[in-house]
């Protein structure tokens, strides 16, 4: 690997200088499962690697029932799938961490990393926007949110400004009757990236039937990973009933913009993305059910 | 060139004490600066588990790891896998089930197996074979890897 230098600030402050100093120069290292593979094999240059993992605020798992989740950006996605209340409370990101590569790399990478390499394909970023994730950002400006739906700008391009970096997910704690599901599929069991994914969320009303609130998002059908307002609003307010989930499934179609390339042709991508839309709404809705009998 | 960087670690329970550039793996640094050659490069990019080492309890690839990031940290390697009273059972299994041909896996293999039955010693062969699905081995067809890991685990349940 080219030379580098090497820093592992133990503060944000600290982190935010280094980086506004440096530029575009510099890159923060978290998991590092991405980032190193990418300047060894020369598709990333860089002077500096600004090491995360010593800085409080990314490494914290927080939950408190009331505010929710504060998720560092660091945080390897085995601590999030083997965290007792975590993984029970946000079943959409334990779907996610848990097939992100192998154990290997779950053990590393983080799903602030997953986030900030912006890839279309990512696992975790339909969970997150399934789950309402915001990003906390800090800069040299100060701290800024943005809602996980609005980080990604192009294939792996973020929104991150110079000197920025993304701190952690600030995760609403679900309303009562909430489930949530990512699936993605790939041509064999483990160990490869999605040819399409699904992340979808339901609230159910009293009645255990009706649709409160939905989100689903999709990813690896458009440069960014998409948030399909138009398959929210095709469930909200109706019965789970096929018909409810087929208007969700068509709109999810309609919103995708997939690519032909090796992993599958736009038109079996279009495909798919009708067949995981079902899949993640029936598995998010059966979860809803089961935390609303588990109160 | 940027600095060496001091790193003081523990490997397989011994106090290590190394210089190292900011660009070099951890597997590199075991390799080649200290010389615990078990540890294999495979693919060098995270997808064939030759290079696994525990780093602080946790399986890794150790050609995702900067060395410098391993300062304060315990590292254990293929080299600790054995005991004072001779081979691991899991190394007995992999011979005696002729779980290797060419042999390059095998330490990836071994170091992931034994931090899986640490944590599960009746892993069933499905858990086996999701555990072990970051270990590429382009000889055996895995088969014979799956039963050497069950049997070691009878081995182990029989305190051998």
């Amino acid at each position: 690997m080219r030379a580098f230098d090497y820093a592992a600030p133990k503060s944000l402050n600290e982190a935010v200088s280094l980086l506004s100093r440096r530029g575009d120069r510099a890159r923060v290292l978290s998991g590092g499962t991405d980032l190193i593979v990418q300047v060894r094999e020369k598709r990333r240059d860089l002077d500096l690697m600004v090491d995360v993992k010593n800085i409080p605020e990314l490494s914290e798992i927080r939950y408190e029932p009331a505010a929710g989740l504060a998720l560092g950006a660091s945080v390897a996605c085995s601590r999030i799938y083997e965290h007792p209340v975590v993984s029970r409370v946000y079943p959409g990101l334990v779907d996610a961490a848990f097939l992100i590569g192998g154990i290997q790399i779950q053990n590393r990478a983080s799903l602030g990393g997953n986030l900030c390499n912006a890839s279309p394909a990512a696992d975790s970023i339909p969970a997150l926007i399934a789950h309402r994730a915001i990003c906390v950002i800090a800069g040299p400006n100060g701290g800024r949110e943005l809602p996980v739906e609005q980080f990604c700008v192009a294939p792996g391009r973020n929104a991150l400004q110079a000197g920025e970096l993304l701190v952690s997910f600030r995760i609403p704690a679900p309303p009562p009757r909430f489930g949530a599901n990512y699936i993605r599929f790939i041509p064999r069991n483990e160990m490869d990236i999605a040819v399409v994914g699904c992340g979808a969320s339901l609230t159910l009303r009293e009645d255990l039937k009706t649709i409160a609130e939905a989100r689903v998002a999709l990813g690896a059908v458009a440069p960014t990973p998409l948030l399909v307002a138009e398959a929210a609003s095709a469930l909200s307010g109706s019965a789970f009933s096929s018909e409810s989930v087929d208007r969700a499934a068509i709109a999810c179609q309609a919103a995708a913009r997939p690519i032909t390339d090796m992993r599958g042709t736009a038109e079996y991508r279009r495909h798919l993305v009708g067949v995981l839309t079902r899949r993640a709404l029936l598995k998010a809705f059966e979860r809803a059910q089961e935390a609303a009998n588990a109160r | 060139m940027p600095d060496k960087a001091r790193v003081r670690a523990t490997i397989n329970g011994e106090p290590a004490d190394f210089l190292c550039e900011p660009r070099q793996s951890l597997l590199e640094v075991l390799r080649e600066e200290l010389k615990l050659t078990g540890t294999k490069e495979g693919c060098n990019n995270g997808n064939c588990g030759a290079c696994n080492v525990l780093l602080n309890g946790l399986l890794v690839n150790s050609c995702l790891v900067l060395a410098v990031e391993a300062d304060g940290a315990k590292v254990e390697t293929i080299e600790g896998v054995m005991g004072p009273q001779g081979l691991h059972p899991l190394q007995t299994a992999f011979l005696e089930n002729a779980a290797l041909q060419c042999g390059i896996c095998t330490p990836g293999f071994i170091v992931a197996a034994k931090a899986l039955l640490e944590r599960k010693p009746k892993a069933t062969e499905a858990e086996i074979r999701h555990w072990c699905a970051g270990n590429l081995c382009r000889c055996t067809g895995y088969d014979k890897i799956v039963r050497a890991v069950l049997d070691a685990e009878t081995r182990m349940g029989e305190g051998q």
